[in-house]
């Protein structure tokens, strides 16, 4: 049968994955003005966000109506509540892009530290893997929302090679380095972080999707 | 224990009692069917079904007789059924509820409780004498209609009373008007009990002996009824007149015994008709 | 009156002989939109919406006070016949009552009762019922059946089908779904959801869940009183009465 309910589900999913492209654009936006110093850039990213904010708002006031009126069951129940948890890891990733956002435009104004190569990589990681994400949620496919999750320990590895270099060759041999440093070791951090988002939202996916709980659970993979 | 042993004991005997007055009543039908049927089919044949009585009703058949009875009978019908239903819809329907709607419905009981006799009185007083439509068919069907009245009233009213009143309501609300709904929602629906009524009136009607004594029926009537404003033999009293009078008691004992079975017969096809009727109604309305 | 309303109750009070069956009652019900009436058995929710198409009348010893209005209308003006009334409000009612006829004649009567008597007009339009009604293709076959045949879901939605014959404006439902099976009444819900977009349709219902599914307002009675109205949304995700809060969360009734 037909139902007037699978309307408003396609129209949540919709809402959602507008959401997953503003995230998408965020990293890449954000990504490139690092890498060009490019300050209109990064600022455009800045100014982005309150409509975000906006989305993220509307998105979770569907869910919850969409929860109150229909008493959603099984797959239908499952599909609303990872799409409320979707929604705020999309939005913490915008929100960590506007971090970084907002150390290149310190960044911009000093002279360059170093060449970045491992840093731009990482963010190519995590770009790669929220992309994944959101695609694994568009194909409702388990496989490739594993596969995002395997990715993250090499960004954790990466982060760390970034971190001891930052430490190792610079902020100890001359301290002058050390606010740049501290900088780029943020950034570093922050493309960790959605790293781990992305993680989160390809366990959400394993879970619409399968049923199946991997999150704390790596056995299950 | 021994209290439901009892209780059983107790059921028991109120079962078998109950069984007796069944095969009581039983029985006595059957004696009557058994009786009547014995007695009256020696004479029953195509000739008795069809011929006038001959010489001095000692021979011959019964055809104006038959005749006669089919139409008071009819004629009774078409007094009372559109009169009848007409006021069972005024009661049920129409009438706001109050004492004088009680006083009428005490009265329409009552009226089915007045001896037959006294309806042959009123219908001499009424119909022979005071509109002068004399000893007649007419008189007679007329009496015949008064009688059977308050049958159709109370059996068109049970009909109408079980219509449901949610179909009553769902008509109602889209659009059509009271009169609207009784007549094409309320009335076909109580049809089948309004017609059982009537049948089964026909039935007591076609029967009846005393109300036509004195507003239709002749003793010897020469040939079939030409007029509604003549008199008329009829099956009931002409068994009442073979019966007491005439010349040769032990003939027309015969004959009358053959009407009886023609009566009988005739009472028992009506309510079977009845019967049908119903059942196959109920199967459609579910 | 804004355009957006359809119908309205203005400060109304209905009496069953004595006891008072709503008191100082002010609801809009808004066009092409579904509002449910929740609230205890015996709150009024039925009575109240009988009044939209004047059926309390045909109850004896009643009295209304207040004001109805459809269209900004005063439907209880003397000079307004409740046939009329009638016509324009349908309604559907707790147990499926089709006639005792074929399904055909089921849907054809409101149309003979309203004079139409051209036989291929009352036809196409059995057919076109039918199929809005979502019953056509399970009965085809079987117009000529007497309706008592079907199922339960399928005489309720038949009743459905009797009121959009006679190009009602507004649906009432009177709890549609008390004696139907679940799939029977989501497809009824379905039905309801289906026909929001070419009538205005209030709906009655002891279930809340069924409230929340296919209304876009919903009102809250309580012993005649309406204690909440609002967008179905937020009377079931934020309600502002705290009495709507304990019932539609099970606390009490």
């Amino acid at each position: 049968m037909e139902r007037h309910f699978d309307e408003e589900l396609q129209g949540l999913n919709n809402e959602i994955l507008k959401m997953g492209a503003f995230a998408e654009e965020a990293i890449f936006k954000s990504v490139e003005a690092l890498k060009d110093r490019d300050k209109n850039k990064a600022n455009e990213v800045i100014a982005n966000d309150k409509f975000i904010d906006e989305l993220e708002l509307k998105i979770d006031e569907k869910c919850l109506d969409l929860i109150a009126r229909h008493q959603p069951m099984a797959k239908d129940l499952r599909f609303i509540v990872t799409g409320m948890k979707l929604n705020a890891e999309l939005e913490r990733i915008i929100d960590i892009a506007v971090d970084i956002c907002q150390r290149v435009l310190e960044l911009a104004d000093k002279p360059l530290l170093k060449p970045l190569i491992d840093i731009p990589k990482l963010a190519g990681i995590a770009q790669n893997m929220v992309k994944m994400s959101i695609d694994s949620f568009v194909k409702r496919d388990g496989e490739i929302a594993r596969r995002v999750m395997f990715s993250d320990a090499e960004a954790d590895q990466l982060r760390n090679a970034i971190q001891k270099e930052l430490v190792e060759d610079y902020m100890l041999k001359d301290k002058s380095t050390t606010p740049r440093a501290v900088l780029l070791l943020l950034i570093a951090r922050f493309l960790e972080r959605i790293c781990d988002h992305a993680t989160n939202i390809a366990e959400d996916v394993v879970y619409m999707v399968e049923a199946q709980v991997v999150k704390h659970h790596p056995e299950k993979l | 224990m021994i209290q439901s042993t009892k209780r059983n004991i107790s059921q028991n005997i109120g079962f078998a009692v109950l069984f007796l007055c069944i095969l009581t009543t039983l029985f006595f039908l059957g004696t009557i069917i058994y009786f009547i049927f014995t007695r009256g089919l020696q004479v029953i044949s195509w000739e008795f079904l069809t011929q006038p009585p001959r010489n001095a009703m000692t021979e011959g058949g019964v055809a104006p007789v038959i005749i006669g009875t089919l139409y008071l009978t009819l004629g009774s019908m078409i007094f009372a059924v559109p009169l009848g239903l007409a006021c069972a819809i005024y009661i049920c329907e129409y009438s706001p509820k109050s004492i004088a709607l009680n006083i009428i419905r005490i009265s329409i009981n009552n009226l089915a409780g007045v001896p037959s006799v006294v309806f042959g009185l009123f219908g001499l007083a009424v119909f022979v004498n005071f509109l002068g439509f004399g000893v007649s068919i007419l008189s007679g069907s007329l009496t015949l209609g008064i009688l059977a009245l308050p049958l159709i009233i109370s059996a068109s009213q049970e009909a109408l009373v079980a219509v449901p009143h949610s179909i009553r309501e769902a008509s109602l609300s889209l659009g059509a008007s009271k009169w609207e709904t009784i007549k094409r929602i309320v009335l076909p629906t109580a049809l089948p009990g309004i017609l059982t009524g009537v049948i089964l009136s026909i039935g007591r009607v076609a029967g009846e002996t005393a109300p036509i004594l004195f507003t239709a029926a002749a003793f010897y009537k020469r040939g079939y009824p030409k007029s509604i404003f003549t008199e008329v033999m009829a099956l009931p009293y002409h068994i009442y007149a073979l019966m007491t009078e005439g010349t040769h008691p032990d003939r027309q004992r015969a004959i009358a015994y053959g009407c009886s079975l023609i009566l009988l017969f005739m009472v028992l096809l009506i309510s079977g008709v009845a019967i049908y009727i119903r059942q196959r109604q109920r199967s459609y309305h579910g | 009156m804004d355009s957006d309303i359809k119908m309205r109750a203005e400060r109304v009070n209905f009496f069953y002989g004595s006891s008072q069956a709503l008191k100082n009652v002010n609801l809009n019900v808004f066009k092409n939109k579904v509002t449910a009436l929740i609230g205890p058995s015996g709150c009024g929710k039925s009575t109240f919406i009988r009044l939209f198409n004047r059926m309390n009348e045909l109850v004896v010893n009643t009295r209304l006070t207040g004001k109805i209005y459809i269209d900004s209308q005063d439907i209880n003006l003397p000079c307004i016949d409740a046939v009329d009334i009638r016509r324009r409000v349908g309604m559907v009612f707790q147990k499926p009552n089709p006639f005792p006829k074929s399904i055909f004649d089921n849907i054809a009567y409101g149309l003979r009762v309203n004079g139409i008597k051209d036989k291929d007009f009352i036809e196409e339009k059995v057919i076109q019922t039918l199929k809005k009604a979502a019953l056509w293709d399970e009965v085809k076959c079987r117009l000529n059946e007497s309706a008592l045949g079907l199922s339960g879901g399928q005489q309720q939605r038949l009743c459905i089908a009797r009121c959009l014959a006679v190009e009602t404006e507004v649906i009432l439902f009177d709890e549609p779904c008390a004696s139907l099976d679940p799939i029977s009444t989501a497809k009824i819900e379905e039905l309801i959801l289906e026909l929001k977009k070419d009538y205005t349709i209030v709906i009655v219902t002891h279930n809340m869940q069924q409230a929340a599914r296919v209304s876009d307002y919903t009102g809250f009675f309580l012993l005649g009183e309406l204690i909440e109205f609002g967008k179905t949304k937020e009377i079931f995700t934020a309600p502002k009465d705290k009495k709507t809060e304990d019932y539609i969360t099970g606390r009490f009734g």
